[in-house]
């Protein structure tokens, strides 16, 4: 990281959106900046409603209410998406139930991206992602129902990896599955990361996901950061900021002590 | 290591379902129910059998849309071969023998003109049917392509597209029948330019109250986020997952369009004489009702079996393909 500019994969500088326009407007987030280099994964934590997904639905390109400067890979980007620009940012989803389509084919669903940005070989890059996510034989032609939920999010990645993404952006891609098949898909997201050389933002409110997964990791609350640091320190459990020593108290386990020592940071 | 790389094993999925892997590409099925229920489909035709059955069968269970499903098959066969059934042609007139009741030469009897009453209903089934299906065919794709538009893209387009379609709700489909045979002339044409005039409306109601619930789903993100337009997204994403309540409406609405299709005739605004439409034929045996009432009664008969068979059909197709029944 000797020339942090030149390896700027993601800059986000100053990011604020607010939803509901007019005065009632609600800032979710505040002013947030970070950058990401390149092969990064890059982990931002918090509890729910602190503005971690709405950071991704920004960089993604669904939510177009924002104002700031985002840049991607050296070039900036403005509110709305050139069809090229997908084929370098690509997202997955909460949750595997709600983003395939139910009425689809695992081939249909991965057919569509291609068909959409007219790449060629279809039937080969379709084997080949599926033998990535480790969905080989049999699974091309079925439909959601008939997979299981580790299975469709297995798809749901593929989905994303079919256009051969740079960046990959993960909104708690475990958070709706069984605990025996998160660590399934995690440790697939970590090989598949090396293997294609992906930087990924991970959103997770879990901090123990976010510590075996990434190696900087950004702690939110109510829409804005308020502390950066390093795996290893957070799975030392050593912060500076009061909030995130209260998120990784609260990350142990219930305890009723703990949580009446709770308190609100604004 | 890689936990993610190994084929994780799984339950086998129905009865029928063969040993995994026994049936691969080349190798011929021992039993339509093993191509249909094999647990790893090899094609996009066998998926789209296997779920075609699965509806199929759904519906078997309900004996009222097995009849339902017959009573239409069987009018569309009778539309078919009307020539071949028919004891001859619908619109001979034998004067010598008008108003004969039902008996060994004429079935359903014959009408003032000594036409055969049962070979003009047979050949009345191919003019119901054909404006059913017409209405059908516009009103169909119009109401989902407006609703889905309506619904997805949202703000004026919407606006517009409502107010629109509720312009044309508020017209009556007898009065607006009136107005475009005035303007037109009489004839089928116009009753199914009426029908479908007044009928779209609703689909396109029903077309974009789907399409608000689905438009926020993460798969309609996720095709935007593959570079897909919104046209694109409401062909591709959205209409298909519209297209069975669209298609449960449109097979309840059926009867409705057979009797004003016949309403439309009855009042001398569809298809004229000599025309064998049902609606035209009860209007002209009504002169005769209490003497000779098989001239109305068979026509009569025939738009009451008609509509009673599309309705069923419609029941059981909506407790089939209605996903909130499931």
């Amino acid at each position: 990281m000797s020339d942090p500019l030149a390896l700027t994969v993601i800059g986000v500088e100053n990011l604020r959106v607010g939803f509901g326009g007019g005065a009632q407007s609600f800032p979710a987030v505040q002013g947030v900046s970070f950058s990401i280099v390149e092969g990064e994964i890059f982990g931002l934590v918090g509890e729910s409603g602190s503005g971690k997904s709405t950071i991704l639905r920004v960089i993604s390109g669904l939510n177009r209410d924002w104002s700031g400067r985002l840049t991607i890979r050296g070039q900036e980007i403005g509110k709305r998406r050139a069809k090229r620009f997908y084929k370098t940012v690509q997202m997955v989803f909460q949750d595997p139930y709600g983003s395939l389509h139910p009425r689809k084919t695992v081939d249909a669903i991965l057919y569509e991206g291609l068909a959409v940005q007219s790449m060629d070989d279809r039937q080969r890059r379709i084997e080949r992602v599926l033998y990535d996510v480790g969905l080989q034989d049999g699974f091309r032609f079925r439909y959601p129902h008939q997979l299981s939920g580790g299975q469709r999010q297995r798809v749901a990645i593929a989905r994303a990896l079919i256009l051969e993404p740079r960046i990959l952006l993960l909104d708690e891609p475990t958070s709706a599955l069984d605990v025996s098949v998160q660590a399934e898909i995690l440790n697939l997201l970590r090989e598949l990361r090396v293997r294609r050389r992906l930087t990924c933002i991970l959103v997770s409110h879990n901090l123990a996901v976010v510590a075996h997964m990434c190696e900087r990791i950004a702690v939110m609350n109510r829409g804005r950061i308020v502390e950066e640091l390093d795996s290893a320190s957070l799975r030392a459990g050593v912060a500076q900021d009061p909030y995130t020593q209260q998120l990784m108290r609260a990350a142990r386990g219930y305890d009723r002590a703990i949580a009446d020592s709770f308190v609100d940071f604004d | 290591m890689m936990p993610g790389r190994r084929r994780r094993s799984h339950s086998r999925r129905g009865r029928d379902a063969p040993v995994a892997g026994a049936i691969r590409p080349g190798k011929v099925p021992l039993h339509w129910r093993d191509y249909l229920f094999e647990e790893n489909p090899w094609s996009r035709w066998q998926a789209r059998f296997r779920s075609a059955y699965e509806i199929a069968s759904a519906m078997r269970h309900n004996p009222l849309t097995v009849a339902g499903l017959a009573i239409v098959a069987l009018l569309l066969l009778i539309a078919l071969l009307a020539p071949l059934l028919a004891a001859q042609p619908p619109n001979l007139q034998d004067l010598a023998a008008r108003l004969r009741p039902p008996g060994a030469g004429a079935w359903f009897g014959t009408d003032e003109l000594g036409r055969d009453v049962y070979s003009r209903v047979l050949y009345g089934t191919r003019i119901s049917l054909g404006i059913v299906m017409l209405v059908v065919l516009i009103v169909g794709p119009i109401g989902l392509l407006i609703g889905c538009t309506a619904g997805y893209i949202g703000g004026w387009v919407d606006a517009v597209l409502m107010r629109v379609t509720d312009i044309f709700l508020a017209c009556p489909r007898l009065i607006l029948a009136f107005a475009l045979v005035a303007a037109l002339g009489p004839g089928a044409g116009d009753a199914v330019l009426a029908i479908a005039l007044t009928a779209w409306p609703a689909y396109a109601r029903v077309a974009r109250a789907e399409t608000l619930a689905l438009r926020g789903t993460d798969f309609v993100a996720a095709a935007r986020l593959q570079g897909a337009g919104p046209l694109r997204i409401i062909l591709r994403q959205i209409m298909p997952l519209c297209l069975s309540s669209v298609v449960v409406r449109l097979s309840l609405d059926m009867a409705g369009i057979i009797m004003v299709a016949a309403g439309l005739g009855f009042l001398g605004f569809g298809a004229q004489p000599p025309s064998p439409e049902w609606g035209a034929m009860i209007s002209s045996g009504r002169r005769f009702i209490l003497d000779q009432w098989w001239v109305a009664f068979f026509p009569g008969l025939a738009i009451c079996i008609a509509s009673l068979g599309f309705n069923l059909l419609g029941d059981g197709l909506r407790d089939v393909l209605d996903p909130k029944q499931r």
